[in-house]
Order: structure tokens, then C-alpha cells, then sequence
């Protein structure tokens, strides 16, 4: 009780009046001290996430860019100073570019099927369905499968011999893919994986932007003759343009990251005998945990950054015109 | 309807006609059941849609059927041509599986770790978006983007010098290295600040301010009940992201010590590679997350439709 023992020393002679004052000045603490919580809490309540995110997100992406200019190991650690040594020596190897071209092809095979496939099935999804929560929950099934587990049941679908792929092109009188040699054909493989664990989570994303479109644009298109076809082109896609945007976005986002399942597609994981299939984020794993060289895995990091920058603003001008092309039809 | 005749008589017979049919049609696709909210009307979709679907479900099933397909046989299996029901193998395979890796500490340390995070984000998420939908403070608005943007940046691309941190505190190898940078999420703050806007009233916080309840007590009584629905669709996601997640524990945690994806590609690092065991431990690594679906799969659709009209 501070409060009283501050008011006494002031010295009240009568005992009513000690008392008024007292509860007036208890009062007055703790209406400053309600102040207090009501400037302080806010910030109180948003600093657990701004401190972790400064600490194990923002911190390593910057100190990135400081490591990827010295001599840096992973066991003796710090360095000299290098400059930009670690870029040049990185822009110089081989299978930098073909990282660079094997994350841009796989990310092509898979960003567009997806989005294009998740639009359909969204559309179908939004018909009168009965039982919609069972064909909903369907489509969501591969989203639970772990990345590591697709990999590796797809590894075996695609093998080269006796994998199901390619007895059923056997089937049907084709040749043989050889899935994990030819460049192309793994990325395909490794594409097939992606659209399999995101069509439809990205599906039910469409779904419910196209249920928020105002159902009398419909209706006035009926009225207009316009076909289902014709209504999905021309009213429904343009209409989820933001949401074609953000899907597109993040796809962007964490399809350029991909490693999971590049790096179970066999069983060294380094992306093949000629790394037909690695990544850039393979490349980061084998520079800095392969090679221990994290000056130079740091300088992939930023310049895998700078192209996911890139191409995020790529997708979202080029998306954005598409969708208001189809507007404008 | 009264107004037909009088149209045959001033506009002639066709015009009636028309307008009857007009007038007739949306009496036909009036709905009598269901709630109408497809493309087509209330009109029931024929069995092409249901084909259609059917195909995609099937789609959707077949790896896991095939995973376990292959798992209940023995290596030689699938050279012996494609088998169509499964085998009797099943258990003899996971018995090597659990000989090969470490499969229950790996299921033990999955289960924490996706816990404690799911928890971890819900609560900090929580209370970040209950300040900054409710309370007014000075930088809120500046600091709330300054979250959405960093929703965008690809935090993994700082391996390298989070690798260093943890070397520094002695944490590579434990489960806090895993458990501590997937504590917080920019996206659990954004989606907790989107839903508490909505559902949590003013009022509410005034009423109880009033009754001279503190800020926390504020947030503890009345901002938390109202956020229940949101923050348990926060903690199914980041619970399943944390259990599929596989780059940052493959980097940082040992063999002997890992995660359930990370034991898995072990099953496939030997020289001699057994199919029918690795796929067993495919489905074996899947059926704790299958059985998630069947509780909660409900909430997973509807959390990530509602996420795509908010977000």
C-alpha cells in the first residue's frame, strides 16, 4: 500500500479528511496506471512476433548479404573479407545456370497447370452439387500428405522400370520415359508432384471467391445467351482476377523455393548424376552443407531472392493483364 | 400474370407469348430444395459434373492407394508386373521400417514440435491481432503492413546465418532450433487481426473496461472466447505445415533425432533401396495427419475458403 504510506507524511490533522484525500489520490494512481495499460499494452501484445520475426526471420535474411561477401566455412566460420568474390565465382559455374533453368522449368510446369486445373475444378465444385462437403474435402486429401511422402511415392510411379508410368505407356504401345535421366522428363515428374499437393488447396481457394461473385451477373448473362463456357471465360475468370493474382503470388513464391521433392526424386538428392533435376535451393544445400562454403550458398540465397522479387512482380503485371483482357472481351 | 391478355391484345400473339415464357422461366428454376449458390442456378448438375469430380477424387486418393499398394507386397513385387489388390506384406514392412529409422522418436518429436509451434503461433498471433484490430496505439497502421509484407518474404532463403545463430546458442540438433523460428507467423497475425476485426464488438471491450477489468483481463475474458473459431483453424494449418515441413529440420536436426520427414528420406539414403518399405513408411508417416482429415478436414475447407475471401 505505497499509496497510504505517501499520503500520510503530508500531514492531515482530521481523520475524514485524511480519508477523502486518500481515496481521491488512489484514484488518481489508478487512473494512471490504466493510462499506462492502455499506452503500453498494444505494444506489449504485437512485440512476441515482432521480436521472433526480427531474430529468426529478418536478421538471417540480411546478415545473408554479409556473409555472402567473406570467406565463411561452415566449421572454421568468419573469414576475410572477399567482396563480391563469392558472385562472381558462383555467376561462373555451370550448375548455377542450370539450377537457374531446372527452378524456372519446373516452376513454369507446375505454377500454370495448377492454376489452370484448380480453376476448373473449382468451376465444377460450384455447381448445385449434392454432398458438396464430401467432393470439398476430396479434393483437399494430398494437402495432408507430407511433401517427403509425395516424393517419394511419385519416385516410385515414375521409376524408370517396373513403374507404373511407364507400364501404362507400355499399354498403350508408347516407349518408355526415362524419367530420372532424361532433364525434361524429371521435371515433369517433379511438376507432377507439386500440382498434386496444391490443385486442390488452390482449387478451394477459387471456389470461394467465385461464390462471392454476385449471382445476378450470372443470371443477366443467361438472359444474354452466353453459354456456360463462354460465361466461365468471360465472367467468372476476369471477376477473380485478385484472387488469380495472390494464387499466382504465392505459387511464385514457394515454387521457386522448392526442394522436398527434387531432393527425394532419388537417392543421392543432389538432382541427378548430371543434376539434371537440382534446384537453387539444392545448389544453396549443396554449396553450404555439402561443400561447407556458406559464403557462397549465401550468395545463391540473395540471388534466389532477387529472382523470386523479380518474378513475383513479373507474375503480377502479367496476370493483371490477362485478367483484363478477358475483362474487356 | 394478369397482364398477359392485355399484351395479346395490344401487342399481338407473339409478343404474349414471349412474355409469358418470360414471365414462366424463372417461375420453372424457382428453387423448391437446396440453396442455390451454383453458377447454374439451382439447376442439379448432371452425372458429366459427377464424372468429372469423381475423376479428381480419384486423382487425389490413388498415390496413398498406391503407396500402400506397393507396401503391403514384397520387393520383388513390381517386377513381377503391377499388382492390383494388396498383399499380405504390410506389417513385415513396417517392422523394417522401424528397424531402418528411428520411426517412433521421429513420430514422438513431430507430434511436439507441431504442437508446441501450433500453440505458440496461436497464442502470439492472437494477441498481436487483438491488438491491432482493437487498440488504438501510435505506428499501428505502419506496423500492420509492415506484417503483410512480410508475409511475402521468403524467410527460408536466410538458412545460412540462422544455421550460424543456432551453432552459436548450441541449438543444432534440438527441437527448439525447429521449434523456436516457426514460433510466430506473419500470416497468423493477419489472419487473428482480419478475424477479431469482424467478430469481436467494441462494445464488448468497453463494457468490461468499464467494470474496471485491466487491458489483459480485457483480452483474456472477452478478445480470446471471440477469437475460439479463428484460432483453432490457425492451429490446424500451422500444425500441418509444421509436420510436413521438411528443408529447415533436414538442415538442423540429427539423424538420430529427427522429424517424421526427415526419417523418412533416410529410408531411401541406403545403398540397397527397398521399395515396398519405403512406401510403407510413406503410410505410416501419413496416417497421423489422414486421421486429422477425417476429424477436422471440415475446418481445413472452410478455413482456407474463408482465407481466400478475407486474405
Amino acid at each position: 500500500m505505497t499509496v497510504t504510506d505517501r499520503v500520510r507524511p503530508q500531514g492531515q490533522s482530521a481523520d475524514e479528511e485524511q480519508h477523502s484525500n486518500r481515496s481521491v489520490r488512489r484514484i488518481a494512481v489508478s487512473q494512471r496506471l490504466s493510462r499506462w495499460d492502455i499506452k503500453l499494452s498494444p505494444y506489449l501484445y504485437i512485440s512476441p512476433f515482432f521480436l521472433l520475426f526480427a531474430v529468426t526471420g529478418l536478421f538471417p535474411l540480411l546478415y545473408t548479404g554479409w556473409v555472402s561477401l567473406h570467406n565463411w566455412n561452415l566449421i572454421g566460420g568468419q573469414g576475410r573479407f572477399i567482396g563480391l568474390d563469392n558472385f562472381g565465382f558462383v555467376l561462373g559455374q555451370p550448375y548455377f545456370w542450370n539450377a537457374v533453368g531446372n527452378t524456372l522449368s519446373i516452376f513454369l510446369l507446375s505454377s500454370v497447370p495448377q492454376v489452370v486445373l484448380a480453376l476448373l475444378i473449382a468451376a465444377v465444385l460450384d455447381a448445385n452439387l449434392r454432398a458438396k462437403t464430401f467432393w470439398r474435402m476430396g479434393v483437399l486429401v494430398p494437402f495432408v500428405v507430407a511433401p517427403v511422402a509425395v516424393g517419394l511415392i511419385f519416385n516410385n510411379l515414375f521409376a524408370d522400370q517396373f513403374g507404373l508410368v511407364n507400364e501404362l505407356l507400355a499399354l498403350a504401345g508408347l516407349d518408355p520415359v526415362r524419367w530420372h535421366s532424361d532433364q525434361l522428363a524429371s521435371h515433369l515428374a517433379i511438376a507432377t508432384m507439386v500440382n498434386f499437393r496444391w490443385i486442390g488447396y488452390n482449387a478451394l481457394i477459387f471456389l470461394a471467391a467465385m461464390q462471392a461473385i454476385p449471382r445476378d451477373v450470372f443470371e443477366a448473362a443467361t438472359i444474354d445467351g452466353a453459354s456456360r463456357v463462354r460465361q466461365f471465360l468471360s465472367v467468372t475468370v476476369p471477376m477473380l482476377r485478385p484472387t488469380v493474382i495472390f494464387v499466382a503470388i504465392t505459387s511464385t513464391i514457394g515454387g521457386l523455393q522448392i526442394f522436398d521433392e527434387p531432393r527425394v526424386f532419388d537417392q543421392s538428392g543432389l538432382g541427378g548424376a548430371d543434376r539434371q533435376w537440382q534446384t537453387l535451393t539444392m545448389y544453396i544445400w549443396e554449396l553450404g552443407w555439402g561443400q561447407r562454403n556458406f559464403g557462397r550458398a549465401s550468395a545463391v540465397a540473395w540471388l534466389l531472392f532477387l529472382m523470386i522479387v523479380l518474378i513475383a512482380l513479373l507474375n503480377f503485371l502479367l496476370t493483371r493483364r490477362i485478367a483484363d483482357q478477358g475483362g474487356r472481351k | 400474370m394478369s397482364s398477359i391478355p392485355m399484351i395479346r391484345q395490344t401487342a399481338g400473339e407473339g409478343a404474349a407469348a414471349a412474355a409469358a415464357k418470360r414471365l414462366n422461366r424463372p417461375a420453372r428454376r424457382r428453387p423448391t430444395h437446396g440453396r442455390g449458390r451454383g453458377t447454374g442456378g439451382v439447376r442439379r448438375p448432371g452425372p458429366l459434373t459427377y464424372g468429372a469430380l469423381g475423376a479428381v477424387l480419384l486423382a487425389s486418393l490413388f498415390p496413398l492407394y498406391w503407396s500402400f499398394l506397393v507396401g503391403s507386397h514384397d520387393s520383388t513385387a513390381l517386377s513381377r508386373g503391377i499388382p492390383l489388390l494388396p498383399g499380405g506384406n504390410f506389417l513385415a514392412n513396417a517392422a523394417k521400417v522401424f528397424d531402418s529409422i528411428p520411426f517412433w522418436k521421429a513420430m514422438g518429436n513431430s507430434l511436439l514440435v507441431s504442437t508446441v509451434t501450433a500453440g505458440s503461433v496461436v497464442a502470439f498471433s492472437t494477441l498481436a491481432g487483438f491488438a491491432f484490430a482493437k487498440l488504438r496505439f501510435r505506428g499501428s497502421k505502419g506496423l500492420l503492413v509492415f506484417v503483410i509484407a512480410t508475409m511475402a518474404v521468403p524467410t527460408q532463403l536466410g538458412v545460412v546465418p540462422l544455421f550460424i545463430v543456432m551453432a552459436k546458442l548450441g541449438w543444432t540438433g534440438s527441437l527448439w532450433a525447429v521449434i523456436i523460428p516457426g514460433a510466430v507467423t506473419a500470416f497468423g497475425v493477419f489472419w487473428m487481426t482480419q478475424y477479431l476485426r469482424d467478430a469481436l464488438p467494441d462494445e464488448l471491450i468497453e463494457a468490461v473496461r468499464m467494470d474496471g477489468a485491466s487491458m489483459i483481463q480485457a483480452f483474456w475474458y472477452v478478445g480470446f472466447p471471440a477469437a475460439r473459431p479463428a484460432a483453432a483453424m490457425l492451429a490446424l494449418f500451422t500444425f500441418v505445415a509444421t509436420w510436413t515441413n521438411f528443408f529447415w529440420p533436414f538442415i538442423v536436426l540429427d539423424p538420430s533425432n529427427p522429424t517424421l520427414p526427415v526419417a523418412l528420406q533416410l529410408l531411401q539414403a541406403a545403398h540397397f533401396v527397398d521399395y515396398s518399405v519405403v512406401l510403407a513408411g510413406a503410410v505410416l508417416a501419413t496416417i497421423p495427419l489422414l486421421l486429422l482429415f477425417i476429424a477436422a478436414g471440415r475446418q481445413l475447407v472452410s478455413g482456407i475458403m474463408q482465407g481466400a475471401v478475407k486474405g
